[in-house]
């Protein structure tokens, strides 16, 4: 256990975090997700890597402490409202810091586009690995990911910053 | 404008969604080489695919700020670990998921080792004795005598389970170990001492006849070099 602990214990608090945005609840979140890999070690039938199982773990915990903290519409309010809210990401285009304001604005992705970003690209799951963690067919991973650019795109833009697509 | 938001309401290409899986790597042999070469032949592509990178590229940096859970997590983990026994009843269920669970983390080429498995099966035991321990029938031991093995009886009725000392083969996986003991209904209660462990099979008695037949079907094991009856 302490092995695996210590493989992959960062990239699932940071998964986490991600999510649930709160670095307390984000380590409590690792510590159940653990004990839950732990008591249910049997159910591992190793069709998948080890990580996805985990990310998998942790992403339905992570969405339970999201709805006892009850804070998922306050949440989508913050992305939806991000050029009302923060002038930011205009601040680092003065700056001409586009990579800031990027970095801005995909803290500010709802956490559905937030958590298929990060599977995909810090995480680097593939399409079926996608589909398996977030519980969503494969083609709606794929449709998924390309509207949470978009969206990305759009929130870029209201700060200011064109980058020739879409 | 009207170009643009025209665009905006297209559906998107089979190449054009596979474009972030391409960035971090993860895409199939086939599939990457369709979009490597939709890439050479699309500028339009191309440019996503500039602006695709850069947001791969600000992904990881901003998730590597993030920073790494603090100690107080991993000893949250380990207290909660450490209190499960008291909290559920281990089994022998238990004990063989996670031995399965542990053998499917490794290698398929991982080959036995005599400390590997020797260290696995001492904590293996470990927990099937603890499981024991719930059912043993209360005995008392002289204090007066010192020999090497201490003497004691039985309160109870029982009487003893057959024991066997049993060497396993070289090649054998911890969960091949696990599956036998399961199949056995067998219990490690000492070991490895040489290479050799004492198991004992079931909890009740058995006639001679029952001890040999069990000790030529443990012989005939894949994994067992060597199966003899001990006290």
């Amino acid at each position: 256990m302490q092995v695996l602990y210590g493989r992959h214990h960062v990239r699932v608090f940071r998964f986490g975090l991600r999510l649930v945005r709160d670095e307390q609840v984000a380590e409590d979140l690792i510590s159940e997700v653990f004990l839950d890999v732990w008591r249910q070690a049997g159910k591992f039938e190793g069709r998948s890597a080890v990580s996805t199982w985990l990310l998998a773990i942790t992403r339905f915990k992570a969405l339970s402490a999201l709805r006892r903290r009850k804070d998922v519409e306050l949440e989508d309010e913050a992305a939806n409202a991000i050029e009302d809210t923060s002038d930011d990401p205009e601040v680092a285009v003065q700056k001409k810091d586009t990579s800031e304001a990027l970095r801005k604005c995909l803290t500010s992705l709802s956490s559905e586009h937030r958590e298929i970003v990060d599977l995909v690209y810090y995480h680097e799951k593939s399409v079926e690995e996608v589909a398996e963690i977030v519980g969503i067919p494969e083609n709606t991973v794929k449709t998924r990911l390309f509207y949470a650019r978009k969206k990305l795109a759009d929130l870029l833009k209201a700060a200011g910053v064109e980058r020739g697509w879409p | 404008m009207m170009a643009l938001s025209k665009k905006m309401l297209e559906e998107p290409s089979e190449i054009e969604m596979l474009l972030p899986w391409h960035a971090a790597g993860t895409l199939s042999a086939r599939d990457a080489r369709r979009v490597d070469e939709a890439l050479a032949r699309d500028p339009e592509l191309a440019r996503q695919y500039a602006v695709i990178r850069e947001e791969y590229a600000e992904t990881i940096s901003l998730n590597e700020t993030l920073g790494a859970p603090s100690a107080r997590a991993m000893q949250k983990l380990f207290a909660a670990i450490d209190a499960e026994p008291a909290v559920n009843k281990p089994s022998f269920n238990l004990s063989s998921r996670a031995s399965a669970f542990f053998a499917s983390l490794s290698p398929r080429t991982l080959a036995w080792s005599a400390s590997l498995g020797a260290l696995a099966l001492v904590l293996q035991a470990g927990v099937i004795g603890a499981v024991l321990l719930h059912n043993q029938p209360a005995t008392y031991q002289t204090a007066s005598l010192s020999t090497n093995e201490p003497i004691t009886r039985d309160l109870g009725a029982a009487p003893a389970a057959p024991r066997a000392l049993v060497r396993f083969s070289p090649d054998a996986k911890v969960s091949d170990i696990t599956a036998l003991l399961e199949h056995y209904q067998a219990s490690i209660i000492d070991g490895a001492r040489g290479g050799l462990f004492r198991l004992q099979f079931g909890t009740r008695s058995m006639t001679k006849d029952e001890v040999a037949n069990l000790m030529n079907r443990l012989q005939s094991e894949k994994i067992v070099s060597l199966a003899v009856p001990t006290p």
